[in-house]
């Protein structure tokens, strides 16, 4: 049978690794070759990269960026922050990027899941959802921009479009665990798993071995992925992947 | 040397890393006679079937794969290029393969399961003496696909998986071989697979010199 997967994550910022607490107060966390080529020899299952640099110019560095850890990786890995177009996805694939991440662009524009779906294949379009709880809706909601505007869709409707228009994967964020490290939102995730009929990524919140454990049999998501937890060495992947395997959860 | 066949199907640049990394010569063409003269044929690919046997048919390049192996020249072909090697494909209506292999490409059922099979699954070894598997045992490695292979031969399956479905993972007869899963983004087990095939190129080459 398949096994959960676990999935380091790289936000880079003008080339640099870097890691924010709920999107903001951003601190610098390495250099994005150097980590990849750690976490693969550490048992990563999968990569993934969000360019979160501010401006188009400083973008191009993600290309750049990409074609060095490629060349160094043999796990499969995604690219997500900043791709617009179907020319952007392209970019990025050519320089070695297995899939990539939609965010703000596909909610601006849900044509691009169905085009990049076409073209390139259900495998490679990954859809991200940035999450966040509404109180006076009782729902969740989509945020783009990197969590700062608020969108008109509610979490569930979102994630569904998104696979009826060709998504072969969701990596959906809780942005209210975001670097609390108090573990992963268990509700939304299988509510959101419960929904659509390809793999769900859990985000946001890691913060020990016992939250994987967790998210993979209680909301019982596909994979799950981290990023501060690793990159300060507050535990290794083959630590958590030990633990998930002394309880019985199959992994690599 | 192994020749990496380019006919616009699919990401080539992983399968160039992992060679390149291994430290096997290879080249990338689109031309026959430019493939002609490597030691054994590497066909990837990503995509619809159907699509990739107009491509190939286009300039005649399933001929010269096939006689290409009527010769002996080792074949591996890689996901999509795994299921070519069979008789037919049931995707998008029934499409010949190349015809190298007995079995058919179906669509895993999946009713009751997500398809595409994607992620690290587990190799169930049917051969341990092949020569792709040496140093490997119950090793995962990484798939992406909705069709996978059924044949009634027990015979060309080397090592298979278990997906709601047999999955064969690892095919092969004579000195033609496939992988329905990904070798190049496998980590270890599948460098270990590629360095297998190009090892196996090369006693095959020093044993026809003898």
């Amino acid at each position: 049978m398949l096994t959960k997967r676990i999935i380091p994550c790289l936000d880079v910022k003008d080339g640099r690794v870097v890691k924010g607490i709920q999107f903001v107060n951003i601190i610098d966390a390495g250099d994005p070759v150097e980590l990849a080529k750690l976490y693969d020899e550490q048992g990563a299952d999968e990569l993934v990269f969000l360019d979160i640099s501010a401006s188009n110019e400083k973008r191009n560095v993600i290309i750049d960026v990409v074609n060095q850890v490629a060349a160094e990786l043999a796990i499969p890995f995604t690219v997500g922050g900043g791709i617009n177009s179907l020319e952007d996805i392209k970019k990025v694939l050519r320089a070695g990027a297995d899939k990539v991440s939609l965010n703000t662009a596909a909610v601006k524009n849900p044509d691009l899941i169905t085009l990049g779906a076409q073209y390139f294949g259900s495998q490679c379009i990954v859809v991200a959802i940035d999450a966040r709880y509404d109180e006076s809706l009782g729902s969740w909601r989509v945020y783009t921009n990197g969590g700062q505007r608020s969108t008109g869709w509610e979490v569930i409707d979102w994630a569904k479009e998104a696979v009826r228009r060709g998504a072969g994967e969701i990596l959906l964020t809780s942005m209210d665990r975001d670097g609390e490290k108090s573990g992963f939102h268990i509700q939304l995730t299988k509510k959101v798993r419960d929904a659509v009929s390809v793999p769900v990524i859990a985000s946001g919140g890691a913060g020990s071995a016992d939250h994987f454990y967790e998210v993979f049999t209680e909301a019982d998501a596909d994979a799950a992925l981290a990023a501060s937890i690793f990159h300060y060495k507050e535990t290794s992947i083959e630590a958590v992947k030990d633990e998930l395997n002394k309880q019985g959860v199959n992994v690599r | 040397m192994i020749g990496i066949i380019d006919y616009g199907m699919g990401n080539l640049h992983s399968v160039q890393n992992a060679l390149r990394r291994l430290g096997v010569d290879y080249f990338l063409s689109e031309k026959k006679e430019e493939l002609a003269a490597a030691d054994a044929l590497l066909l990837p690919g990503v995509g619809a079937f159907k699509d990739a046997m107009h491509a190939l048919k286009e300039n005649g390049m399933d001929t010269f794969i096939r006689e290409s192996v009527q010769a002996g020249k080792p074949l591996l072909g890689i996901c999509l290029g795994m299921q070519l090697l069979f008789e037919e494909s049931e995707e998008n209506g029934l499409t010949d393969g190349l015809n190298l292999l007995p079995g058919r490409v179906v669509r895993f059922p999946g009713i009751e399961y997500k398809v595409p099979h994607m992620g690290w699954n587990q190799l169930i070894v049917k051969q341990p003496g092949s020569p792709l598997l040496q140093n490997l045992s119950s090793d995962y490695v990484y798939f992406v696909h909705s069709y996978f292979v059924k044949t009634d031969d027990q015979n060309v399956l080397i090592a298979t998986s278990d997906y709601h479905e047999e999955v064969p993972a690892i095919v092969g007869k004579d000195h033609i071989f496939g992988a329905q899963f990904h070798p190049e983004k496998s980590s270890t087990a599948g460098v270990e697979i590629l360095k297998n095939f190009a090892n196996y190129v090369e006693r095959r080459k020093a044993d026809a010199t003898v």
